[in-house]
């Protein structure tokens, strides 16, 4: 199944400045696997070392945040769009 | 990188981030900037609900902040950077906007409420790195904030 990957803007030098890349798989794991496979440059950036979803990353699939869904195990058709973006947190905490 | 950094806004933009973050007290008050990077120019601010619902802490509504992003692509411009506040401390990044800066490309405004007045900074936050950068009112008569 060939999805959308949109990149956020810090993560678009890793795949030659492209806003957007076609990835194949059948769950979000298999594409953001592939999606790292593919661009070694996101190593780290998008899962961490033990292959979950980084905490810093938030990940949709079309307009669902995927830790609502079933995260790295959600399904995937075609012509879904799977958008990455960084958390944006912080406070003079 | 910073070296001639700066933020391009107007004073109603300034305006509309202090008054959001009056209007979100007691919690921190947030939200996006969204415009032309490559000309540090910002086209318009977008509060965002504080997911966090803390006064010592922000979140950006993650659902909010894929709808702005989208729209931002749409017109050609982009989120550029993000502006909260800090309720009772000074209008400088903390240890945890620091840890949690999320783009080295973004501009991150300060809104201080902790006196009578509110007070607004500017900042790029590199590699762990706070760089202050000033901030440019383009209204009729230009006027340079830092």
């Amino acid at each position: 199944m060939s999805v959308e990957v949109r990149l956020p803007t810090l993560l678009r030098p890793a795949v030659n400045g492209s806003a957007s890349v076609q990835i194949e798989g059948e769950t979000i794991g298999d594409v953001l696997r592939a999606l790292v496979s593919e661009n070694p440059g996101l190593s780290g950036q998008v899962l961490t070392e033990d292959g979950t979803l980084h905490r810093f990353v938030n990940v949709y699939l079309n307009d669902d945040d995927v830790r609502y869904l079933d995260r790295l195990e959600t399904k995937v058709a075609g012509g879904d769009v799977i958008s990455i973006l960084p958390a944006v947190a912080g406070g003079a905490n | 990188m910073t070296e001639n950094s700066q933020i391009h806004c107007t004073g109603a933009q300034l305006d509309e981030m202090t008054a959001h973050c009056l209007s979100a007290l007691p919690y921190e008050g947030c939200g996006l900037i969204i415009g032309d990077n490559s000309e540090m120019k910002v086209h318009r601010v977008v509060p965002t609900p504080n997911v966090a619902n803390s006064a010592r802490l922000y979140s950006v509504d993650p659902l909010a902040h894929l709808k702005i992003d989208r729209q931002a692509e749409a017109e050609g411009l982009a989120v550029m950077g993000v502006f909260h506040s800090h309720t009772h401390t000074d209008p400088y990044p903390s240890p945890t906007d620091v840890a949690q800066a999320p783009d080295p490309s973004w501009h991150y405004v300060l809104v201080s409420l902790r006196d009578e007045v509110a007070s607004t900074r500017s900042y790029r936050i590199i590699d762990g790195q706070v760089h202050e950068e000033p901030i440019v009112i383009d209204d009729d008569g230009r006027a340079e904030r830092s």
